[in-house]
């Protein structure tokens, strides 16, 4: 029954309505970015100009996991238990989405968890398929994300392990040890992003030239480019194009 | 190739001093003199070691890629791959495009199996929109279609080049032979030979063109032939046994410490197959098998990919059963979602393949509506829910897999490509380190790396 129909009776307190709850949370949401258009040194007479978008905020799935995620998460709380580590200590937030395993570890503890991982028959991630990093350049205290793919080829499952670092000290421990091909990968998000990966044997940059400066995939490094000219008219660069975000 | 003695900073003499060492520039048949000029120095410390720098621009070393070899005599002692001269920055610039628009980003990376970046890509993109259930049957018959006969093509050129690399010309060209009637198909379906774009979020960009299906079924009947020509001449050919037979071994553990996949896994005795063990596209309902050889070397490689390549031709040829078996009338390539699929039915004019003059008449005569839903569609794209996901695919090369993020806009917060080649190729030291420096090409040749997918 909705609030405010005749029948409630004046004198009772309308419930609120979930769809206005909602949308006040919603409201109260960080902002993430204003306006539709890329660009705001030009009039924008779309309308679309005043809009803000909304970041949702971090998700955190709560048990049961369902899938074989239940399994992974008992059998890796269980092996941690063995080295005097908890699985609440060792991971911050586990997150189920599209099909997907996420285990947010914190940093001091990802050798130990990889380790246990790649270790214990129960578990058995024998592959890691790499190590993505992400710049999220929003999310104060914890811009650096490095994401490692798992895979248990035993059991036939996938795990993501994702570990974040502030700007301020991009420090991660390498996982080299545990895992020998994350090697090239980690170089890889050294050069882009510049995460510092604590222990790894030789951190050089593998894209980029030995001597270039900055990371650039950081979301703070520009795209570059130049104008291209073809008959009197201009295209500008990529991304000082105008967006329709 | 530039040699390289060892010999202490400051000898007496040397024009060509380097702070390392005394450096040699070998331009073709002076070798001896340098090892005259290296035996000179042989009662100075480390005199022995000869350090090679193989590339970047070497015609064996699959594109750009630069080996510095240490040697003792003729054996690799340190072996240390060095890429990057080919990254073009394709992950940042997607984060530009809407997604849409990354279709033809990704599929110039690993430029010899375009179609599988394409693929690994859409269903990453996909899977975050939950719109695999509703990708059309045919769509998916016809990617699994493409994909194989990109793996034929991509295999051919790793089999042809390798031969030349050993110096059979023959090879070379039997192999592009047969890969130039492939990319004839793929011109004929997608309008291109490389580069795509073919396989989008959603579906395929257009239907099979009329008459298609006879050409497939023509490739089809000549393709076992033809590659038997190439069995014919180096299955048991005993110089071509005696450069792959137990060289640059690298066994199961190996290939698990350094995330190896693809045909050199294959080949220590894994029937690992991401087509059987985590099915994309509809895998599942295809027969095949997972060709397998526990010889852990360069010829089990070599015949994994061969046989591969037959298993190929019968997918492709239930793909051609299926897509010939009686299409029902409203049977589409593209997702029926307005919001998602292109409006735009492709055809082909004078000047070549363009909007359809029917929906031009549509859009910019009959429907105001249809105008902006088109404009909007194709200016600013669709949107991905926030969130992060990996799919992966089997390439020819092994386990591709694209880690996308979204921040619910209607571009990739972030893309990333686990290219197999990247991966692979860091197995070269472990495979040549100990042996002999003319192996050093043999092993380059079965990992297969392409440097387009490594350097991104």
């Amino acid at each position: 029954m909705t609030a405010g129909t005749p029948a409630d009776g004046p004198d009772q307190v309308p419930p609120p309505d979930p769809a206005a709850l909602a949308g006040r949370e919603r409201l109260a949401e960080q902002v993430a970015r204003t306006g539709m258009f890329g660009v705001s040194d030009t009039p924008d007479t779309s309308g679309y100009g005043g809009l803000k978008v909304r970041r949702p905020p971090p998700l955190s799935s709560q048990p049961p996991y369902g899938s074989y995620f239940d399994d992974v998460a008992d059998a890796l709380g269980a092996s941690l238990e063995q080295s005097g580590l908890s699985f609440g200590d060792a991971v911050e937030r586990v997150v189920t989405q599209y099909g997907d395993l996420t285990f947010h570890v914190r940093r001091e503890h990802l050798p130990a968890v990889a380790g246990r991982l790649r270790d214990d028959p129960a578990l058995a991630f024998e592959l890691c398929t790499g190590v993505s990093g992400v710049h999220y350049l929003a999310d104060e205290g914890r811009e650096l994300h490095a994401v490692y793919h798992l895979l248990s080829i035993t059991h036939n499952r996938r795990l993501r392990l994702e570990v974040s670092a502030p700007d301020a000290d991009p420090h991660i421990p390498s996982v080299v040890d545990v895992y020998p091909t994350c090697d090239w990968h980690e170089r890889e998000t050294w050069d882009f992003f510049g995460i510092i990966f604590d222990g790894h044997p030789a951190l050089t940059r593998i894209e980029m030239p030995d001597d270039w400066k900055g990371h650039p995939q950081r979301k703070d490094y520009p795209l570059g480019g130049i104008p291209v000219e073809y008959r009197g008219a201009t295209v500008p660069p990529p991304d000082e194009r105008r967006s329709y975000e | 190739m530039t040699a390289q003695a060892d010999s202490p900073a400051g000898a007496p003499g040397a024009a060509e001093e380097a702070e390392e060492g005394r450096v040699y520039t070998v331009g073709g048949q002076d070798w001896d003199e340098v090892v005259a000029a290296a035996d000179d120095a042989g009662d100075r410390p480390g005199a022995e070691r000869l350090i090679v720098n193989m590339g970047p621009q070497h015609p064996s070393t699959h594109g750009v890629l630069r080996l510095i070899l240490t040697l003792d005599g003729e054996t690799v002692t340190e072996l240390r791959p060095v890429v990057g001269y080919l990254h073009t920055g394709i992950e940042k610039n997607m984060e530009f495009r809407n997604w849409m628009q990354g279709v033809t980003f990704c599929t110039r990376m690993d430029y010899l199996a375009p179609l599988f970046n394409e693929t690994a890509y859409c269903l990453a993109v996909e899977r975050m929109l939950g719109i695999e259930a509703a990708i059309p049957e045919r769509a998916s018959i016809i990617r699994v279609m493409m994909m194989e006969l990109n793996r034929i093509s991509s295999h051919l050129v790793a089999i042809g080049t390798f031969g030349l690399e050993l110096g059979a010309t023959t090879v070379f060209l039997y192999g592009l032979r047969e890969r130039e009637k492939v990319l004839d198909l793929f011109e004929l379906i997608t309008g291109l030979r490389m580069n795509h774009a073919y396989i989008r979020p959603g579906g395929v960009s257009q239907d099979l063109p009329s008459g298609a299906l006879e050409r497939l079924r023509e490739f089809l009947g000549v393709m076992p032939g033809q590659l038997g020509e190439i069995r014919a001449l180096l299955d048991a050919n005993p110089v071509y046994l005696a450069r792959t037979k137990n060289i640059a071994h690298l066994d199961l553990a190996g290939c698990m410490a350094l995330g190896v996949t693809g045909p050199i896994l294959r080949a220590t005795g894994l029937p690992w197959d991401l087509r059987k063990s985590q099915p994309y596209c509809g895998y599942e309902s295809y027969e095949f098998d997972v060709p397998v050889r526990d010889t852990c070397d360069v010829y089990g490689r070599y015949i994994v990919r061969m046989d591969e390549m037959d298993q190929s031709l019968r997918i492709i040829e239930q793909c051609v059963d299926r897509l010939a078996g009686g299409r029902p009338a409203d049977d589409p390539v593209m997702i029926r979602d307005a919001k998602i699929g292109w409006p735009a039915q492709l055809a082909l004019g004078p000047d070549g393949l363009g909007n359809s003059p029917d929906h031009i008449k549509h859009i910019m005569g009959q429907s105001m509506e249809a105008l902006i839903h088109h404009f909007k569609l194709v200016t600013e794209g669709f949107r991905v829910p926030a969130g992060q996901v990996y799919a992966a695919v089997e390439s020819p090369r092994g386990e591709l897999g694209c880690h996308l993020v979204s921040d619910g806009g209607t571009r990739p917060y972030r893309a990333h490509f686990r290219d197999p080649s990247f991966a692979n190729l860091q197995s070269v030291s472990v495979m040549c380190e100990g042996g002999m420096i003319a192996d050093v090409i043999s092993a380059v040749a079965s990992i297969d790396p392409l440097m387009g997918g490594v350097d991104r």
